[in-house]
């Protein structure tokens, strides 16, 4: 990715950006107006219901309809035969979506039914009648990669399936010159994006041929693509409109039921929705990847990293694409080494396909080195943010996955952290603190915006990318600052697929980034059309009229002597000057600035329990440009409790029958208010030149520090290493008993 | 088995609706009423999305029966501002920024509003502790703690 100035965005002085004006979508969300994937309803919808198995592995011998068919009420049953045969790339998406004659997880949906209530649907899915043939699973990563474990599918020689190699420099030789060398290994268990709304869809396909869906999903131009190509239809016969979204953290950025329901209206004739419950999402959508990391650093005696070795296994479901390729690149991204070397291996096993959950796979691996980061700064008896602030990646570091950097705010986050009140507060006993930094890279892409100039002055803004935690302010903000008119002027709404050019999904933490560079654009664009209508109403050539402060004027004294014309006025007047003002804008938006973010944590382990209390926690975080700062520290609190919550209690638990056994938030722990402090938050801001205005994506990079940090924290409040994710009350007073 | 008619309150208003005798008021509200304010996160009462109020007592929605609503006072979200007035909580959940997808909002103000109600000057702890049933996975709590002691300060004062 180029990362070479584009935008001189270091002495810009900003009017909208900057502020924080309430969200544009708030009323609707306080008053329970917004409408969400589930909140949709169609005159003659009917009920969709999708018929899981209970095994890890099985070969499906028969699948008897004839008793949920024969009910009175259902509409429509179908499997996997009721799909068009794939020849595509989508065929592992349909199978984890309908099973292909082979059961590879515990959840995997075999067939579905559709009747005229939920009630009924549920009574019919559960007369449908499914005899398999159990065969052997695997659902550990460390077992699916050893030589004869059981094979995760039929067809297939081994359950590794990819191999990922990236760094530079000679490691041998490397650590033949280091003096003192950190070599651990590091588990984490699988986690999910627990995202407080489940899936939801509701899809009509008619005799028409032509389909419209409403649901809940981070990229509804992904769910239009993926569904026509599943179907075996054309985009156009397919509107997807993105619902209100309740929550996603990437775990909406797939399809899990649209292609079902869709297979279920074709053959009803009526429109049908589909909820998943809360069970399905767990045992069926979206978790991470489970990840077992062997570290090996080198260093001088001085502190100076000279080496660092990581091989990294992840296990990402039944169909590959662990994305462990991302934990290589990103595992050494924070330190400016001659010799580095990360091998990602991505092995199979018997649990549902991944989902990308923020800065995918990136806090596993930065769990794994950032603690042996910390153990070497025992060894060295060196403090770990002097350590960090010697080794750290700047501009012009080769960084580990192949770019050089340009200008990046990671040693700034690290003097932050240095002069922060936390990091010199007196430590109360009994508790431990801790420090880890978080590298993610951000993402541009594909991105289409509209915006129009009503004849009264204000503005519609339309984006494509689904709004998640408030984006829809900060284009509204972005937008106004570069019209030069109040943010309260523009509105903007998330178009559906017909209404505008394709956009890829909100991720990669880049909607503010992306959608922000086309949305100003697009306003741009309406500026030069204003300054157009402006010349044409003086009678000057358009490149003598320049426009600020939401006017247009002429451009200097040989432009000619005209009183500002404002867009109110330019507005009113577009009827008769040559009709509608819009602007627009295509990109694949490049220049996505990379991340950087350090952590601090307080924490205290109760001796007796092994329960760990985190009592103090700090986000220090580079933003490039804050648009609407309560939104950027909102992600930094709120990435940094999923990280929380992943340290200390969420995985999945996979009994011997392969069987997921917490499938529920009672038993599936997420962070709940009584767990957690305030999260205290500094945004700096170290402009991305590869946005006019400087922004970097904020999502992601928030969620990788904290599981090293915690782990930290933990040693130095009950003196044990935890290199066991999560470290959960048993696993560390099991520690503690080890060690007395 | 045949529909229970139920006579009921929601939000001040007299409602009469048909129900399954197994019906959850959540579904009754959401699916007979259009009432969809009232969300739907885990249907076992482990995350607080669905709750309301039955004759003023915090519940969640989906471990409630909506035969149980009869003869009660039932309140949801869509009762909480008062015409174009939102309650204090409303304005300073938006003041804040106390929500970022939305989806727990409402049951959140709900469940606040019956804290605020029982006690007017919460601790910090007490919020915590009182919202520790509503599951949010978006702020990390932050803003949605300072946005209840902003309108249970302001709510005194007033």
């Amino acid at each position: 990715m180029p990362l070479d100035a584009q935008h001189d965005n270091h002495t810009r002085e900003f009017k909208v950006v900057g502020t924080r004006p309430v969200r544009p979508d708030g009323l609707d969300k306080v008053t329970g107006r917004a409408r969400y994937g589930a909140d949709m309803s169609l005159p003659g919808m009917i009920f969709g219901e999708i018929v899981r198995a209970n095994h890890a592995h099985a070969k499906i011998v028969k699948i008897d309809t004839s008793a949920a068919e024969a009910l009175s009420g259902v509409h429509a049953v179908v499997t996997r035969a009721d799909f068009p045969a794939q020849s595509d790339g989508m065929v592992d998406i349909l199978d984890h979506c309908m099973a292909d004659g082979e059961v590879l997880y515990d959840g995997h949906a075999v067939a579905a039914v559709a009747a005229s209530s939920k009630a009924l649907a549920r009574k019919a899915a559960a007369l449908i009648k499914v005899e398999y043939e159990v065969l052997p699973h695997v659902t550990d990563v460390d077992e699916a990669a050893k030589p004869g474990a059981p094979l995760v599918k039929q067809g297939i020689e081994s359950n590794i399936v990819a191999t990922h190699e990236f760094g530079h420099g000679d490691v041998e030789k490397g650590f033949t010159e280091a003096e003192v060398i950190v070599e651990r290994s590091y588990t984490t268990e699988a986690t999910h994006q627990g995202y407080i709304e489940p899936h939801a869809c509701v899809a009509t396909l008619g005799g028409d041929g032509v389909a419209d869906i409403w649901c809940c999903t981070q990229g509804h131009f992904m769910v239009r693509n993926t569904c026509a190509a599943i179907m075996g239809m054309n985009a156009s016969q397919i509107r997807v409109t993105a619902s209100e979204i309740g929550g996603g953290f990437g775990g909406k950025t797939t399809v899990y039921i649209e292609p079902t329901a869709l297979a279920l209206s074709k053959k009803a004739g009526r429109p049908v929705k589909i909820v998943m419950n809360r069970e399905d999402v767990f045992r069926a959508s979206g978790p991470t990847a489970s990840s077992s990391i062997d570290i090996k650093i080198g260093a001088k005696k001085d502190g100076t990293l000279v080496a660092g070795q990581a091989t990294l296994r992840y296990q990402g479901g039944a169909w590959g694409g662990s994305i462990v390729d991302f934990g290589a690149m990103a595992a050494f991204a924070c330190y400016d080494m001659p010799n580095v070397k990360a091998v990602g291996i991505d092995v199979l096993a018997n649990r549902p396909k991944l989902a990308a959950y923020r800065a995918p796979s990136a806090p596993m691996a930065a769990f794994a080195v950032e603690s042996a980061v910390n153990e070497m700064c025992d060894e060295l008896g060196m403090d770990p943010l002097d350590f960090r602030l010697k080794n750290c990646a700047r501009a012009g570091t080769k960084s580990s996955y192949g770019p050089t950097y340009g200008e990046i705010g990671l040693e700034a986050t690290l003097e932050a952290a240095k002069a922060h009140p936390h990091w010199s507060a007196p430590l109360p006993e009994g508790q431990g603190r801790g420090i880890a930094c978080g590298f993610w890279f951000n993402f541009g892409g594909q991105t289409s915006s509209s915006l129009n100039i009503n004849e009264d002055g204000t503005v519609g803004l339309s984006v494509g990318t689904p709004d998640i935690g408030g984006s829809r302010a900060a284009m509204c903000q972005m937008a106004a600052e570069a019209l030069g008119i109040p943010y309260e002027k523009v509105r903007a709404i998330v178009a559906d697929t017909a209404s505008l050019g394709y956009n890829d999904v909100t991720d990669g933490s880049r909607t503010t980034f992306a959608s922000g560079l086309a949305v100003i654009n697009s306003a741009n664009q309406a500026v030069e059309r204003l300054c157009e209508r402006a010349a044409q109403t003086w009678d000057i050539p358009a490149e003598a009229v320049e426009w600020k402060d939401g006017a247009a004027h002429p451009a200097g004294a040989n432009a000619g002597n005209f009183e500002p014309l404002s867009l109110d006025e330019l507005a009113a007047n577009s009827g008769s000057t040559g009709g509608p003002i819009s602007g627009h804008c295509e990109i694949n938006a490049d220049g996505a600035g990379v991340s950087f973010g350090t952590h601090i944590c307080d924490a205290e382990v109760d001796k007796e329990t092994g329960r760990t209390t985190i009592t103090r926690y700090t986000v220090i975080q580079d933003a490039g440009k804050a648009i609407h700062p309560d939104y950027v520290e909102g992600q930094f609190q709120g990435g940094a409790v999923q990280g929380i919550g992943w340290a200390l209690n969420e995985e999945y638990i996979y009994g011997e029958d392969g069987r997921l056994q917490n499938a529920g938030f009672l038993d599936y722990r997420i962070p709940v208010a009584s767990d957690l402090p305030m999260i205290d938050t500094q945004i700096l801001e170290i402009p991305n030149p590869g946005h006019p205005y400087g922004v970097r994506g904020v999502g992601e990079t928030p969620i990788v520090p904290p599981l090293a940090a915690v782990a930290h924290a933990i040693t130095g409040s009950c003196g044990q290493r935890m290199r066991a994710i999560p470290m959960s009350p048993p696993k560390v007073l099991a520690a503690i008993k080890a060690a007395s | 088995m045949s529909q229970l008619q139920i006579s009921t309150t929601v939000n001040g208003d007299p409602v009469e609706f048909l129900c399954e005798p197994d019906e959850s008021l959540m579904d009754v509200l959401r699916d007979r009423l259009g009432l969809t304010g009232t969300k739907e996160g885990c249907g076992s009462g482990d995350c607080g999305a669905c709750s309301v109020t039955v004759d003023g007592r915090l519940v969640c929605s989906c471990l409630v029966l909506g035969a149980e609503a009869q003869g009660r006072q039932i309140g949801t979200i869509e009762g909480m501002a008062k015409g174009e007035k939102l309650h204090v909580l409303q304005q300073k959940f938006l003041e804040h920024a106390a929500l970022q997808c939305g989806i727990c909002t409402p049951g959140i103000l709900v469940a606040a509003e019956a804290l605020l109600k029982e006690n007017p000057d919460p601790t910090e702890t007490e919020v915590r502790y009182w919202l520790a049933g509503n599951l949010c996975r978006c702020t990390g709590y932050d803003k949605i703690i300072r946005a209840v002691m902003d309108a249970a300060t302001e709510m005194r004062g007033a």
